[in-house]
C-alpha cells in the first residue's frame, strides 16, 4: 500500500498540522508500542542506577571518575535509542533484503575476534578492542542476524503463500544459515552466546511452524551435544569449575563458589525493601565479582530489596508480554518469526542471568538485557527493540 | 483497519505461540519466587552472613572492677603500665609492609628488630609462638613494659611511627594492703579460652578473644560483674580487608567495683596468726607419732556472727597472687598446682574438709535434748565406755561423775555422749532396725546444722562435707564393697580386718559408728565455714546465715550500688533455753574448760568470749586440731592440720585475732584506739561522685603491731609447754582429747 519507510504515515486523509499529526489516530506515536519502549527506557533508567552503585567506588576500573560507568552506560543507552529509531525508520522488512550484508558483516565480526584483534575477557575471546576504552563484543550482533536471517528463508514461501509451514529443504537451509557463525561463536569459546543462539534457533523453529520432529531433534541434539562437550572435556577448567559449584554452591566458598555465595548473600540481605541505592555493604565492599555487568542484578537485589529486584522481573516480563502480543498480532510469518527469535533471546538471556544470581542456574557470562553495563548488549537489545515496534507498526500495512 | 487482522497464520504456530507465552512467563514466576524465597523467607539469614561479611570489630577492652574491703581500701585493683601496640592494617598500608618503622621502634624500645616483627605477625597453623593469635584489626602488643621515656618518644614522634602507638593501659594488681595476702578468696585470672567464647557466644555477655577470665575466688564468683562490658569499634571492610568506614560502635563500660565484708587489716593479722601457729606446731613434739607436728595446712575465718559476713578467710599454704599478673610462667604454674606443691590455690576455708572432732558435740548436745534428754540432767561422765569387748575411753581416763550437758560440754567429755549416742542407736533398733523406724536423732540434727552441704558462701567451688548416716553408709557400701570383700581378712593386719568387717555389715549402722559419731570423729567432715556458720548460729540466737564476702557492687560511675543482703539459710534445732545453756558452757571452755589454759588474763567480763576444742582423728596422720570460737558479734574458727590440739595449736592465735579485733593488750586491758574492728563494719565505704572509692590507707603490717601488744601476755610465756600440762594459772585440767592406744577402740578410716 505505502513505502516500508514509514515514518511519515501519509496516503490516509488529509494533511495535519506535525503536533496534531504526531498524536493522530493513526499516527506513528499512537501505533508504538509503548509500554514496551517505556519498560525498556525504565530497565536502563535503573541499570544505569545500579551500574553507578556498583561502580563509583572501584577507583581500579573506573578510573577515578565515579561517573565514568554511569555516563557510558547512559550513552549506550542513547546510542541505543537512536539505533532503535533508525531500525524503525528502516523497517524490518527492509533489513529482511539487507540480510546478506548483515549476515556477512557479522560473520566477518566474530571472526575478527579470534584473530590477534580480539582480546580476551574473563576466559571468553570474544571482544574487539576499539581503543579509547571501547570494544566491541560482535556475537551479541550476531544473534540479530541469526534471527533475521532465519526468519527470511523460513518465512519467504509460507508468506508467499506457497507453502503452509516451511518444508524440511528450508528448516535444513536456515539451520545451516545459524550454525556457522555458532562454530564460529564456539571456539572462543563463547558459551552463554552458543546457549542464547541456541535457545533462539528453538523459538524461531517452533515460531515458524516447522514440524515438530524440527523442535525436537533440535532439543535432543542440544542435549547430546551438551553431554558430549561435558565427556569429550572441550570445556576449560573455569568452565567445569562453574558447573560444579552450581550443582553445590558450598563448595569451596573462598575460591569457585565465591562469586555465586557472594552473589546470594547480597539479595538475600535485601529482604523486603533493600539496604537503599548506594547503601549495600556487600555492593559496597565490593564481595561480588563482575557487579556492573553479570552480577548486576545483585545490586538491585541488595539495595532495592524484593520490591526493586522484583520490579526489574516484572518490567522484563511487561517486554516479554506485550512482544508475544506482536508475535501474534503480526500478519505475516516473517514478522512473527522475528519477535518470537527475539523473545527466546530475552527471556532466555534474563533468565540465565537472574537465574544465576539467585543459585538456580550455573555461572555464566551473560548480560542482562537493558540493565548490564555493555554497549554491545545494549545496542542489540536497542535493535531488537526497534524491530519488534517495526513489526508492531506496520501490521496493517501487509501485504 | 480491520478488528480482527488478516493473520493467515495456521493453529500451529498460533497454538505454539501460546506455549512459549505460557513457557516465558513461568520463566519469570520461577525467578520472582526464587527471589521471595531468598529475599523474604531467608533473608534474615543472609543479613547476619553479610554483615559478618564486611565488618569487622576492633576491640576496646573494659577496665575490669575493683575489689575492696570492707573500709575501701582496694584488695585488687588495676595499675597504668604503658602498653606499645602497632596497627598491623597501617604497617601494611607502608611500601615494605611497616619494616622500616619497626625495625626504628625496636631502636628505642631496646629490642631487636626481629623479635618485633615476630610479635607482630599473624598465627596461624605453621607460625611458632610468638605470634599475634588475636583479631588482624585489633593493635598488636608489642611490650606493655614500656618506660615514660620510650612511650614520649614514640608519640613525640609520631609522624615517625605510622601505626604505633604508645597507651597507658590497665593491668590486673593484687596491691596486699598492710602486707595482707587474700590470695584464695580473691582468686586469679587468666586468658580466656576458645571453647568458652564457643560457648558464651549467643548469651548476653559474650567474651572476646583478649578477655581475662576469672578462675577462681570472688574473681570468678563475680565475674560477670567485674568485668564489664568491652567497648567494640566495628569498621566497614571490602573484599580485600580494607576499611572503608565505620558502622556503629559501642564504647567500653568498666566493671563494676566489688566491696567485700573483709577487712584487709583482719586479715592480715589471720593470715600472720595462722602461718605463726603452724610454725609453732612443727616445734612441738607429737608423742602419739613419735616426731614434731607438720602442721602442713590450716584455715581461719573470721565472720560476722550476726550476719554471716566474711572479714577474714585466710588459707595456708598460700601463694602471691599477683604470679598470675601477665600471664604465670611455666615454672610457677607447676609451683602452684604440681604434686608436690600442697596446693595452695586451694581455699582450705570452704574447700578442706576434716572430721570435727570435739567441736561437733554442739550438734551432739542439740540432738539430745532433741531426744528427750534434759539439758540440764545428769549423766555420767565415766573414764571409760565399754560396748562388748570395745572400750572407749576418756582422755587420760579423767572421771567428773554425774554431769549437765553443759558440763560435759565445757569439760569435753566423750563418755557422756557416748552414753547417749548408744542408748538412741539401741531405741532406734541396734543393728538391724526396722525399716522407716529410726529416729535418727544425732544424724538429722547435723543435717539441721547444715552439715553435709554448702552454706552457700559466695565463693566457687565450695565442698559439702559428709554427715555419715545410714543413707552415706548404704551408697559408701554399695561403691567399695567389692574392694573391701577383696581385700579383707578376717586375721589380717589391721586394715584386712576393718576392710573385712566392712565388706561383712560397711552397710549397716554399728554401734561403734554411732558411739565415734556423737564426738565428731569416724567419717564425719566438716569445711571450716560451716563452722563458722554453726558457732555464729549459736552466738546470735540460733539464725544459720550464708556466710558472705561479697558486700555491694558499685557500678563504675558510682551511680548504681547493689548491696549483698545477709541470707538465712535457717535455724538450729535447739530451744532459746538450750542456747542459753550452751553458750554459758563454751564461756567456761574459756574461763575453766579447755581452752582455758590459753586464754588466761582475757576481760572475760568486758568481752565475753566461747570456745570449743576439737582434736580429730586421720587414720595415718597426725590429729587435725580445731577451736571454734564466738563473741558478741564474731566467730573465730580455726582448723590446722596434723597440728595437735585445737586449744594447743590454735588458742594463741585465735586469741590475738580476738585481741587485735578488740584492742586487747597482753595485761588483759581494753584499748579501743587500737581496735581494729570493734564492732563489724556497717555502712559501706563512701562512693565519690565520680565513682571511685574513698579508702583509708593501711599503713605498716597490722600484725606485728597486734604482736607488739600482746608481750604480757601471761599465756605467751616462755617457759610454758602448753600441749602436755594444764595451764598453772587456771589451774584446770587438761581435758583435751588424745588417741587411745591401738586397739582399744576402732579407728575412724
Amino acid at each position: 500500500m505505502t513505502s516500508a519507510n514509514s515514518f511519515s504515515v501519509s496516503g490516509y486523509g488529509p494533511e495535519r498540522a506535525g503536533w496534531t499529526r504526531l498524536f493522530a489516530r493513526d499516527s506513528l506515536a499512537r501505533r508504538l508500542d509503548w509500554p514496551i519502549l517505556l519498560s525498556a527506557l525504565a530497565l536502563s533508567g535503573i541499570g544505569s542506577l545500579l551500574v553507578y552503585s556498583a561502580t563509583r567506588n572501584r577507583t581500579e576500573i573506573n578510573q577515578g571518575d565515579p561517573y565514568y560507568f554511569l555516563l557510558r552506560h547512559l550513552m549506550n543507552t542513547g546510542i541505543g535509542l537512536a539505533l532503535m529509531i533508525g531500525t524503525l525508520w528502516l523497517g524490518h522488512r527492509a533489513l529482511r533484503n539487507a540480510v546478506p550484508i548483515l549476515y556477512g558483516l557479522s560473520v566477518f565480526g566474530i571472526l575478527a575476534v579470534l584473530t590477534p584483534l580480539g582480546s580476551t575477557v574473563n576466559g571468553a575471546h570474544s571482544w574487539i578492542v576499539l581503543g579509547g576504552g571501547f570494544s566491541l563484543q560482535p556475537s551479541e550482533f550476531v544473534k540479530i542476524t541469526i534471527i533475521l536471517g532465519m526468519a527470511m528463508l523460513l518465512a519467504a514461501r509460507v508468506d508467499a503463500g506457497d507453502k503452509k509451514y516451511p518444508d524440511h529443504r528450508t528448516v535444513l537451509q536456515s539451520l545451516g544459515l545459524a550454525a556457522v557463525p555458532i562454530l564460529i561463536v564456539l571456539l572462543m569459546p563463547d558459551l552463554g552466546s552458543v546457549m542464547v543462539m541456541v535457545v533462539i534457533i528453538l523459538g524461531v523453529l517452533l515460531a515458524s511452524g516447522a514440524s515438530n520432529r524440527w523442535v525436537f531433534g533440535l532439543i535432543t541434539a542440544g542435549t547430546v551435544g551438551a553431554i558430549a562437550v561435558w565427556q569429550l572435556h572441550i570445556l576449560d577448567d573455569y568452565q567445569i569449575a562453574r558447573f560444579a559449584a552450581f550443582a553445590n554452591p558450598d563448595l569451596d566458598p573462598a575460591g569457585v563458589g565465591y562469586n555465586t555465595n557472594q552473589a546470594r548473600i547480597a539479595i538475600g540481605s535485601g529482604g523486603l525493601t533493600g539496604a537503599g541505592l548506594f547503601h549495600g555493604s556487600q555492593t559496597t565492599g565490593q564481595f561480588v565479582p563482575e557487579q556492573q555487568t553479570d552480577f548486576v542484578f545483585t545490586v538491585a537485589g541488595e539495595e532495592l530489596g524484593f520490591l526493586g529486584a522484583g520490579l526489574i522481573i516484572l518490567l522484563l516480563g511487561i517486554v516479554l508480554w506485550r512482544a508475544c502480543r506482536i508475535a501474534r498480532d503480526s500478519t505475516e510469518l516473517y514478522g512473527t518469526v522475528v519477535a518470537a527469535g527475539i523473545i527466546a533471546w530475552f527471556a532466555f538471556q534474563a533468565f540465565e542471568n537472574i537465574g544465576m544470581t539467585l543459585g538456580i542456574m550455573p555461572v555464566t557470562g551473560l548480560p542482562l538485557p537493558f540493565v548490564s553495563y555493555g554497549g554491545s548488549s545494549m545496542f542489540a537489545v536497542w535493535v531488537a527493540i526497534g524491530l519488534l515496534q517495526s513489526i508492531k507498526v506496520q501490521r496493517p500495512m501487509s501485504a | 483497519m480491520t478488528n480482527i487482522p488478516e493473520t493467515g497464520r495456521t493453529p500451529r504456530v498460533q497454538i505454539r505461540l501460546v506455549v512459549i507465552q505460557i513457557l516465558v512467563l513461568s520463566l519469570l514466576g520461577t525467578l520472582g519466587g526464587r527471589l521471595w524465597y531468598l529475599q523474604i523467607r531467608e533473608g534474615a539469614a543472609y543479613q547476619k552472613e553479610a554483615s559478618g561479611n564486611h565488618v569487622q570489630q576492633v576491640v576496646d577492652p573494659a577496665v575490669r572492677g575493683d575489689i575492696l574491703d570492707a573500709r575501701g581500701v582496694p584488695l585488687a585493683d588495676n595499675e597504668t603500665r604503658l602498653v606499645v601496640s602497632a596497627s598491623r592494617t597501617d604497617l601494611l598500608k607502608q611500601k615494605d609492609d611497616g619494616e622500616a618503622v619497626l625495625t626504628k621502634l625496636a631502636g628505642v624500645l631496646g629490642m631487636k628488630p626481629a623479635d618485633v616483627m615476630r610479635k607482630v605477625r599473624l598465627c596461624d597453623a605453621e607460625t611458632p609462638q610468638p605470634c599475634w593469635n588475636g583479631s588482624p584489626y585489633q593493635p598488636i602488643p608489642i611490650t606493655d613494659e614500656a618506660t615514660a621515656k620510650q612511650a614520649l618518644q614514640i608519640r613525640e614522634r609520631a609522624e615517625d611511627f605510622p601505626g604505633i602507638t604508645a597507651e597507658p593501659e590497665a593491668v590486673r594488681r593484687y596491691p596486699g594492703p598492710g602486707k595482707s595476702n587474700t590470695s584464695q578468696v580473691l582468686g586469679y585470672l587468666s586468658p580466656v579460652t576458645d571453647e568458652e567464647i564457643q560457648k558464651a557466644k549467643d548469651t548476653d555477655s559474650p567474651y572476646l578473644r583478649s578477655d581475662m577470665v576469672g578462675r577462681s575466688g570472688l574473681e570468678r564468683q563475680y565475674d560477670k560483674a567485674l568485668r564489664g562490658k568491652a567497648g567494640v569499634t566495628r569498621y566497614e571492610v571490602d573484599n580485600l580487608g580494607r576499611v572503608i568506614g565505620k558502622a556503629r560502635s559501642d564504647a567500653a563500660e568498666s566493671g563494676s567495683n566489688l566491696i567485700t565484708s573483709i577487712d584487709s587489716r583482719v586479715q592480715r593479722v589471720a593470715e600472720y596468726e595462722l602461718d605463726k601457729a603452724m610454725k609453732v606446731a612443727r616445734q612441738q613434739y607429737d608423742k602419739i607419732t613419735g616426731e614434731n607436728y607438720k602442721a602442713d595446712s590450716g584455715a581461719v575465718v573470721v565472720m560476722e556472727a550476726k550476719t554471716g559476713r566474711v572479714v577474714a578467710m585466710a588459707s595456708a599454704p598460700t601463694y602471691d597472687p599477683n604470679v598470675w599478673v601477665g600471664g604465670i610462667s611455666a615454672k610457677d604454674y607447676k609451683a602452684l598446682t604440681g604434686k608436690n606443691s600442697e596446693y595452695p590455690l586451694l581455699n582450705r576455708a570452704i574447700q578442706g574438709q576434716a572430721a570435727p572432732g570435739s567441736t561437733f558435740k554442739v550438734v551432739s548436745t542439740a540432738a539430745a535434748v532433741e531426744a528427750g534428754y534434759p539439758f540440764d540432767g545428769r549423766y555420767p561422765c565415766t573414764s571409760s565406755y565399754s560396748v562388748g569387748s570395745q572400750v572407749f575411753k576418756n582422755f587420760e581416763g579423767e572421771n567428773f561423775g554425774p554431769i549437765s550437758l553443759g558440763r560435759a560440754l565445757e569439760v569435753s567429755c566423750d563418755t557422756v555422749f557416748y552414753g547417749l549416742a548408744d542408748k538412741e542407736w539401741k531405741r532406734d533398733g541396734g543393728i538391724n532396725p526396722e525399716k522407716g523406724k529410726p529416729k535418727d536423732y544425732f544424724y538429722k540434727a547435723a543435717h539441721q546444722f547444715g552439715l553435709g552441704k554448702e552454706t552457700g558462701v559466695d565463693l566457687p567451688n565450695e565442698v559439702t562435707g559428709r554427715v555419715p548416716d545410714r543413707q552415706w553408709k548404704q551408697d559408701y557400701w554399695k561403691a567399695n564393697k567389692d574392694a573391701w570383700c577383696k581385700s579383707g581378712k578376717k586375721d589380717g593386719s589391721y586394715v584386712e580386718k576393718i576392710a573385712y568387717e566392712n565388706c561383712l555389715e560397711g552397710n549397716k549402722m554399728r554401734e561403734g559408728d554411732s558411739i565415734n559419731y556423737s564426738i565428731g570423729q569416724g567419717d564425719t567432715l566438716v569445711t571450716p565455714i560451716q563452722e563458722a556458720a554453726i558457732y555464729g548460729a549459736v552466738a546470735n540466737g540460733g539464725t544459720l546465715y550464708q556466710p558472705t564476702i561479697g558486700k555491694a557492687i558499685v557500678s563504675a560511675d558510682g551511680r548504681t550500688v547493689t548491696e549483698i543482703k545477709p541470707k538465712k539459710n535457717g535455724r538450729l534445732p535447739v530451744s532459746q533455753a538450750t542456747l542459753k545453756g550452751m553458750d554459758e558452757a563454751f564461756a567456761g571452755v574459756i574461763t575453766r574448760g579447755t581452752a582455758a589454759w590459753k586464754f588466761g588474763g582475757w576481760p572475760q567480763d568486758k568481752i565475753p568470749l566461747h570456745a570449743k576444742t576439737g582434736t580429730a582423728e586421720v587414720y595415718g596422720k597426725q590429729t587435725t586440731s580445731w577451736l571454734a570460737t564466738y563473741s558478741k558479734d564474731y566467730t573465730v574458727i580455726m582448723t590446722i592440720a596434723q597440728a595437735g590440739t585445737g586449744s594447743g595449736a590454735s588458742g594463741e592465735a585465735v586469741r590475738n585475732i580476738y585481741s587485735a579485733l578488740y584492742g586487747v593488750g597482753g595485761d588483759g586491758s581494753v584499748d579501743k584506739k587500737r581496735a581494729l574492728l570493734p564492732e563489724p563494719q556497717k555502712s559501706l565505704p563512701k562512693v565519690r561522685p565520680d565513682g571511685t572509692i574513698a579508702s583509708p590507707k593501711v599503713a605498716g603490717d597490722p600484725a606485728k603491731d597486734v604482736e607488739a601488744s600482746q608481750q604480757d601476755n601471761p599465756s605467751n610465756d616462755d617457759g610454758q609447754t602448753p600441749a602436755t600440762s594444764p595451764s598453772p594459772t587456771t589451774g584446770n585440767r587438761d581435758t583435751r582429747r588424745r588417741r587411745r592406744g591401738r586397739g582399744s577402740r576402732r579407728m575412724p578410716t
